[in-house]
């Protein structure tokens, strides 16, 4: 029996499929269609030779619909393979997100300051504003861009997560 | 690099290759090259529907009376729309069909041009796979891979849309290859630790119950062999889902008939009390299942299914088994033979002593009635009448649907189409067309409602056309009956809309078709009615007036579990039947 108060959690999956025309709108048709979440999607094609891509998605739901969502995409045509990140317990995962931010005085120095401590690069400058580049886990770029509020944030771009298996085996396609 | 075949001639020599024998279609400005080439072939005969809906309902009876792969052809825009339902209809149902779609030349995608419909994009979600075909040399290729995606693992319906150039350009041909598919490898046979898993778990059982469905059907004729022995081996009862009917024989004492929504005491209760259920080629559906909160509560379940992403999808099982029905069967039936369990006998005889008390219970038992043809009397006399022939039934949605399921009895698989999982009233008229299509020497029924049937009415034409001997009995009490049925026991009794008002003249619309009608309305005259429609050489529309006003029983209310039925002979307060939360549900 399902029990209903199953405890929601968060999972990667990394999915290898066929670069084919509408694989990304067949995977963003299964989400939609069958009412799953979508946290973060990235999705480019990582092998040329063999048009494979590699879709990273993070996802939310109780344990029984994040397996659901494996066998779901798994039975998708051009998908080669399904691996649950979060399962295997042994991901990494990073996101670049792309921060602007604009001020003078000590708030441009403080934004500076805290760049410099959370490793962000300077990607272009003016007088009066800076794009700062960052990389790594979610929460970090999260805590950057919280910390920028004050100091004059206007824009941000992410990519979402990229994430890949520890260990010397990859996905087998 | 050609053969100096253009597209549409590849369409042709492909389908050829893939044993093709007849399409199902209708013709337009965006397939006239395949068109074109069809009439100057002699290998494929092309059967003209009246409605792209009929096409594709058509190919799955066509389908599923012979386990090859359903074809249809329709033009882009909207012959492509209209084929959606059927799509979507064996999409539900797991049948094989391939549907080509004309589509407007590619330098014109996108443009909102004439006739054009974005049909992968309409049809994504409705097929297992689709192709847009933009390279000639493509074509080939992947009409063959729609074949063997359709037919392989969980069947269903693939489209490949071919632009109107693709079809004039000169293409590469290259044949049926058995190089594996490069990403579609369904896993046929089980994992072994699981097979022995199970046959342990069966053959400890107390309590139990082989819960069948329409994969046993899809495994192919060896799979239902496969089923008989396993139940013989291990004396256990079987029930079996709308869409599974026939792959158990109806007749046979182990059988309790159909579960679910609108199946039998015996087969509700043995679910709800049983200690093992063994799941073949069924999905849980919430047809099956009422409230899945109160579903076979005390039950170690497994469940074999050739598509991992129905195991836990409604139910959670303690044994899933992926694979193959037919074998995963085979794997068990050996495991069993060579560990000659011994069986509880005690404890099973004790369990076939409850079951047949369920049984005694004669949950399909109605008042007969001398003045009015009861329609659940009509099935039985139809069955009666046709069982020992060589018989095919199709059937539209609704009451008679049901009874139909409950009444008629099916010894053998590939004999009964419905449409389950989607419930569409049309498909029976159109599915009898395919199935004649397959079966000409045949006797194919449609048993139809009254409403059901004019959504396709207008392929009995087609029938005519190609002296497709169907017969249509339609079970006419004048109300969409299951319409009826649910504003009685939800709303009520405030029948919105759910009459079948100015209905036309059944016999004089067989006349205008230049088929023959008959109409009955006596009970007494009924089994002369039926034999006449049998001897009938051509189509048939049959005008059989039932009973108004009856129900179909058993029922399971929405939202209640198997153990809570209503009965046809048991005084039940309609109106407290179904729960508030029940309502909401379908
Ligand atoms: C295309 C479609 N529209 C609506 C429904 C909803 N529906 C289910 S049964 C039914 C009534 C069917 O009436 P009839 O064919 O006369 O069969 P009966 O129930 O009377 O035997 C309706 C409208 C449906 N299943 N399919
Ligand atoms: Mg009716």
């Amino acid at each position: 029996m399902l029990k209903k108060v199953d405890p929601m959690e968060t999972h990667t999956l990394s999915v290898l499929v066929d670069n084919e025309p509408g694989v990304l709108a067949r995977v963003v048709g299964l989400f939609s269609g069958r009412g799953y979440n979508i946290e973060s999607l990235t999705v480019t094609e990582t092998e040329q030779a063999s048009h494979v891509s590699r879709i990273t998605l993070v996802t939310t739901g109780t344990p029984q619909v994040i397996d659901q969502i494996s066998a779901q995409l798994d039975r998708l045509v051009p998908v080669h393979s399904v691996v649950d990140l979060t399962v295997s317990g042994n991901g990494v995962e990073r996101e670049l997100a792309l921060i602007k931010v604009a001020g003078k005085g000590d708030h441009r120095v403080e934004s500076l300051r805290l760049a410099e401590a959370f490793r962000a690069q300077i990607v272009d400058a003016t007088t009066e504003s800076f794009v700062f580049e960052l990389t790594g886990r979610t929460n970090k770029i999260d805590q950057f861009i919280t910390l920028m509020g004050p100091l004059g944030l206007v824009e941000v771009s992410r990519t979402g997560i990229a994430a890949i298996a520890r260990g010397p085996a990859g996905m087998v396609l | 690099m050609s053969d100096g075949l253009t597209g549409a001639e590849v369409v042709m020599r492909a389908l050829k290759d893939q044993g093709v024998e007849h399409i199902f279609g209708y013709p337009g400005g965006a397939v006239l090259p395949i068109y074109d080439a069809i009439f100057q072939q002699n290998a494929i005969q092309h059967v003209l529907v009246r409605h792209e809906q009929g096409a594709v309902h058509a190919a799955e009876g066509y389908a599923r009376s012979t386990g090859k792969v359903g074809t249809v052809l329709v033009t882009s825009g909207p012959g492509a729309t209209n084929a959606v339902t059927g799509l979507t209809d064996a999409m539900m149902d797991s049948i094989p069909i391939v549907c080509i779609t004309g589509q407007v030349p590619t330098h014109l995608i996108g443009n909102d041009a004439f006739q054009e419909c974005d049909t992968v994009g309409i049809t994504r979600p409705c097929t297992k796979h689709n192709y847009l075909v933009r390279d000639p040399d493509d074509l080939a290729r992947v009409l063959h891979e729609a074949y063997y995606v359709a037919s392989n693992g969980r069947p269903g319906p693939v489209v490949v849309d071919i632009p109107k150039d693709v079809q004039f350009a000169l293409a590469k041909y290259t044949g049926p290859s058995n190089v594996a598919h490069k990403t579609y490898k369904p896993r046929l046979k089980p994992d072994q630790a699981s097979v022995r898993q199970a046959v342990d778990i069966i053959a400890n059982a107390k309590q139990p119950i082989l819960y069948t469905g329409g994969g046993v059907i899809n495994s192919g004729p060896g799979a239902s062999k496969l089923l008989r022995e396993f139940a013989k081996m291990t004396g256990y009862p079987v029930t079996s889902t709308l869409m599974g009917l026939g792959a158990f024989p109806a007749s046979d004492g182990q059988f309790l008939g159909m579960l679910g929504m609108h199946g039998t005491y015996e087969a509700n209760l043995a679910m709800y009390n049983c200690d093992v259920m063994v799941c073949i080629g069924a999905r849980f559906d919430d047809r099956i299942t009422g409230n899945t909160e109160l579903f076979s509560p005390n039950s170690t379940k497994i469940h074999i299914d050739i598509d991992a992403s129905s195991i836990n999808k409604n139910i959670q099982v303690d044994i899933p088994i992926i694979g193959d029905v037919a074998h995963v069967l085979e794997d068990m039936i050996r495991v069993w033979k060579a560990r000659q369990p011994e069986i509880d006998a005690k404890a099973l005889k004790s369990w076939w002593g409850q079951v047949d008390g369920w049984r005694g219970r004669k949950c399909l038992n109605y008042e007969p009635r001398k003045d009015i043809i009861m329609p659940q009397y009509a099935i039985q006399r139809l069955y009666e009448l046709t069982k020992d022939k060589d018989t095919y039934i199709t059937t539209e949605v609704g009451q008679h649907q049901m009874w139909a399921a409950q009444y008629f009895g099916f010894e053998d698989p590939n004999r009964w189409m419905t449409s389950g999982g989607l419930g569409t009233m049309g498909y029976g008229l159109p599915a009898a067309l395919g199935v004649q299509v397959a079966h000409p020497d045949s006797l194919v029924i449609d048993i139809a409602g009254e409403a059901s049937v004019q959504m396709t009415m207008q392929e009995m034409s087609s029938a005519m056309q190609y002296r497709l001997p169907i017969k249509i009995f339609i079970l006419n009490n004048e109300y969409m009956g299951m319409v009826r049925q649910w504003q009685e026991l939800l709303h009520g009794r405030r029948y919105s809309e759910s009459y079948s008002a100015a209905l036309p003249d059944f016999v004089k619309m067989a006349d205008a078709f230049g088929c023959t009608g008959i109409r009955c309305s006596d009970p007494d005259k009924l089994d002369d009615a039926i034999l006449e429609m049998i001897n009938t050489d051509g189509p048939v529309l049959f005008d059989c007036l039932v009973a108004k006003d009856a129900n179909c029983f058993p029922m399971i209310p929405s939202g209640k579990g198997h153990h809570e039925m209503i009965l046809g002979d048991e005084p039940t307060n309609l109106d407290e039947a179904i729960s508030e939360e029940g309502k909401v549900l379908v």
